[in-house]
């Protein structure tokens, strides 16, 4: 059997690059997709761990957390695609008209 | 008989004018004004007319009223008391009838100015705090009174106070008194400290057992110079006098009121009033008789040079308050009070004169711009001949008998020298001399003013009365009457010290005198004292000599003066020219405001300026509150930088949080 660290690393691993995703690139969707990383890293721990302690709470969770993120990820395109047609670009750092 | 002479009302009245037309008097017409400040005024002099009369005819036993209880602390106590005694009666008469005449006076000369209504105001509210003055049963009453005088003179002096020079001389006079006053309440604690009460009649009665303090120290010494320091500085005598020449800013009529008759004699007053405590310590009054004397001749010296004609008197009253002061040293206080009172007849008729003067030449006050005016203004140069006469001690007016009194008792009393009496003498010869110099430049030769025609614009330098008229003119009646009878008080005034009529008048009030006690003190060693027969004629002898050395140099000075500035015009010039260094020095006053300003006031500016303002205050009291509001600010500056907008620079801190989190964690879970 695969050891419990095995996953957790694992899953550390995936949160890691998401953030590093999240902070370094600019292009909405690569920070959305690294986004959609960092979930995936946790769902992947709480998996572990429902598997480990024979507990279903963890696998429950991460249904929730699918359920979730999908509901997001559609209204984050949605948002995406209308931030493209108005502004015609995905640099974040561009799209700025909110900020002081 | 009970009597009740309603003694609170004497000053309150002028308080109540005072209060109408300070509150209300702008919206009144000047007549208003004027019948407001009259009417309280002679109400307040009818008053204390009629209390006096109601006083004599009881006998003139001291009489105390109380009216309502002040301060009470234990033992201690202090009430809004009056007290009515021979003194007091005079001082009272010559307050309100000298005060309610340049009232009178006043609303001539006044007439024109903006702040008519604030002038009265002031001048009632004085009347007030000097009669509080006047008629207090304790100390701290009269301290209250003495508090407010100064008040009011700062008020008046500044009256004109858009003008630099009046605001000047105002704080001067007030700051210089408060040093006089910082002396006067040491001795008040002092009192309070050794014998619990500060009431005239329990004091002298506590007192009066005491023996002299013939070592030179001890408490009634202290007390007694503490409260000379006090006179010092409202009867401008030497060290304090540098406030009285230059408060001549203020209006005339202040000047006579205030700054000659009434005001700057209450040092005399309070001197004469504390007679049990200085019958008591000679070295106190020796200090008192020896100041008096230097005053007396060394502002009259002064007195020669001046040229404004308000400054020659200025000096002259410092000189004139200088011979009372002396009258005190010598245990003659009858003799102190006699002379305050011909003196606020003739001194405040010769500054109501000069204000006469003044008012007729467009505003001058440089008697090289008079001459001449004889003619002119006939009333003024004959009431001002009066003052003039009596002042330099001519017989039979005013200033003679008193003059004399005090010359004499120099002479002749236990604390007396021949010294104070030869001091005496050559400054009664200056005074003469200055003031018939004021006299001849003033009224005779030649006018040396500008022409006529420019009088007009002249008038605005006058400050108060800028008024365009043509040429030299006789001020109005509303002027001229109260200096009648000014003149005629300063002609008849002396006369009641014929005889010694005004001095046994006083004797009861003085009658624990230093003469009394000397010679209770001496009583044991009778072996001293000659047969009385024949120095009785010795002295009445010397008395006549002594007189007609006084009358004499009063002749002097009126012969020297006629010489130098009538008969020889040029001469004075040569003169002056002829003692160069000397006469510089005269005419600067001896630089004792120069002296002053270095010793005194430039280390305190600078002391100030440097350690207080730049070094404490803002080195440190405003370098620690700017420093910590810096230091807030820069902190805040770098701070700032953390919210930059960027998203994902939150987002880096949030993981970099989240990670310090997770290695705290993760370190505290392996431990």
């Amino acid at each position: 059997m695969v050891p419990l660290s095995y996953y957790l690393i694992l899953g550390g691993i995936l949160f890691a690059c998401g953030v590093t995703g999240f902070l370094i690139k600019r292009n909405i969707i690569t920070i959305f997709m690294s986004i959609e990383l960092m979930l995936n890293g946790v769902n992947l721990s709480f998996v572990a761990f429902a598997a480990q302690w024979h507990a279903l709470q963890g696998q429950v969770f991460v249904f929730f957390v699918m359920v979730v993120a999908a509901a997001e990820a559609a209204v984050g395109l949605a948002i995406i695609i209308s931030v493209f047609r108005t502004r015609e670009t995905l640099n974040v750092d561009q799209v700025n008209l909110l900020k002081l | 008989m009970m009597l009740n002479l309603h003694l609170w009302l004497i000053p309150v009245l002028p308080l109540i004018g005072a209060a109408i037309n300070g509150l209300f008097g702008k919206r009144f017409s000047r007549q208003t004004v004027t019948a407001v400040a009259w009417g309280f005024c002679g109400a307040a002099f009818a008053l204390a007319v009629w209390a006096v009369a109601q006083f004599v005819s009881a006998g003139a036993n001291p009489y105390s009223e109380v009216v309502a209880h002040w301060i009470r602390a234990g033992s201690f106590q202090a009430d809004f008391a009056f007290y009515l005694d021979r003194l007091s009666v005079v001082m009272v008469l010559v307050v309100t009838g000298v005060g309610f005449l340049i009232h009178i006076y006043a609303a001539g000369y006044m007439w024109e100015d903006g702040g008519f209504y604030r002038f009265f105001s002031y001048l009632n509210l004085f009347m007030f705090f000097m009669l509080t003055l006047v008629l207090a049963n304790n100390y701290l009453l009269m301290f209250i009174g003495w508090e407010g005088v100064g008040l009011a003179s700062y008020l008046l002096i500044g009256f004109w106070f858009t003008k630099d020079s009046a605001a000047a001389a105002g704080k001067k006079a007030f700051i210089v008194n408060r040093i006089g006053d910082f002396g006067f309440l040491i001795a008040l604690f002092l009192l309070v400290k050794h014998f619990g009460t500060l009431n005239f009649e329990q004091l002298s009665a506590a007192i009066s057992p005491m023996g002299m303090e013939t070592a030179g120290t001890g408490l009634l010494t202290s007390i007694g110079l503490l409260l000379m320091v006090g006179a010092c500085g409202k009867s401008a005598q030497i060290p304090l006098y540098v406030w009285l020449p230059d408060a001549m800013e203020g209006p005339t009529p202040v000047s006579a009121l205030i700054h000659a008759a009434t005001m700057v004699t209450a040092g005399v007053y309070m001197v004469s009033r504390s007679h049990f405590i200085f019958d008591r310590a000679p070295s106190a009054l020796m200090a008192v008789a020896i100041i008096g004397t230097l005053t007396a001749l060394f502002s009259a010296t002064i007195g020669i040079t001046q040229t404004d004609i308000k400054k020659v008197l200025a000096y002259s009253t410092v000189s004139q308050l200088g011979y009372m002061f002396m009258a005190c040293g010598v245990g003659a206080f009858s003799a102190g009070i006699f002379h305050l009172m011909t003196h606020a007849f003739f001194k405040g008729l010769l500054f109501l004169a000069a204000g006469s003067v003044i008012h007729a030449v467009g505003g001058e006050q440089d008697m090289r711009q008079m001459g001449g005016l004889r003619t002119k203004i006939p009333w003024t140069f004959w009431t001002m001949t009066m003052a003039t006469f009596a002042i330099a001690g001519i017989p039979p007016l005013a200033g003679f008998f008193s003059k004399d009194e005090i010359l004499w008792q120099a002479y002749s009393s236990p604390f007396g020298s021949r010294v104070y009496w030869l001091i005496g003498v050559v400054t009664a010869f200056i005074t003469s001399f200055y003031m018939f110099r004021l006299w001849f430049m003033t009224f005779f030769g030649k006018y040396r003013g500008k022409a006529e025609s420019d009088h007009g614009q002249a008038h605005g330098a006058h400050g108060g009365s800028a008024h365009g008229h043509g040429g030299i003119h006789e001020s109005p009646k509303v002027m001229l009457i109260p200096l009648v009878i000014l003149a005629v008080l300063s002609v008849c005034g002396g006369w009641v010290g014929i005889g010694n009529r005004f001095e046994n008048f006083l004797a009861p009030v003085f009658q624990s005198g230093p003469t009394a006690t000397l010679e209770s003190a001496t009583a044991g060693q009778a072996t001293q004292t000659a047969p009385p027969a024949e120095p009785q004629t010795q002295e009445v002898g010397n008395e006549t000599l002594l007189t007609a050395v006084s009358v004499f140099v009063g002749l002097a000075g009126l012969f020297l003066a006629w010489i130098l500035y009538c008969h020889r015009p040029q001469l004075p010039q040569q003169i002056a020219h002829a003692l160069g260094g000397f006469y510089q020095a005269v005419l600067n006053k001896y630089y004792v405001d120069e002296l002053y300003a270095a010793v005194f006031v430039k280390p305190l500016v600078d002391v100030s300026t440097n350690v207080l303002w730049h070094g404490i205050d803002q080195g440190v009291i405003d370098a620690t509150l700017d420093n910590s509001a810096d230091g807030a600010r820069e902190v805040s500056d770098t701070m700032r930088h953390m919210q930059s907008g960027n998203l994902r620079s939150y987002a880096g801190w949030v993981a970099a949080g989240a990670a310090v989190v997770i290695g705290y964690m993760v370190w505290m879970g392996t431990r």
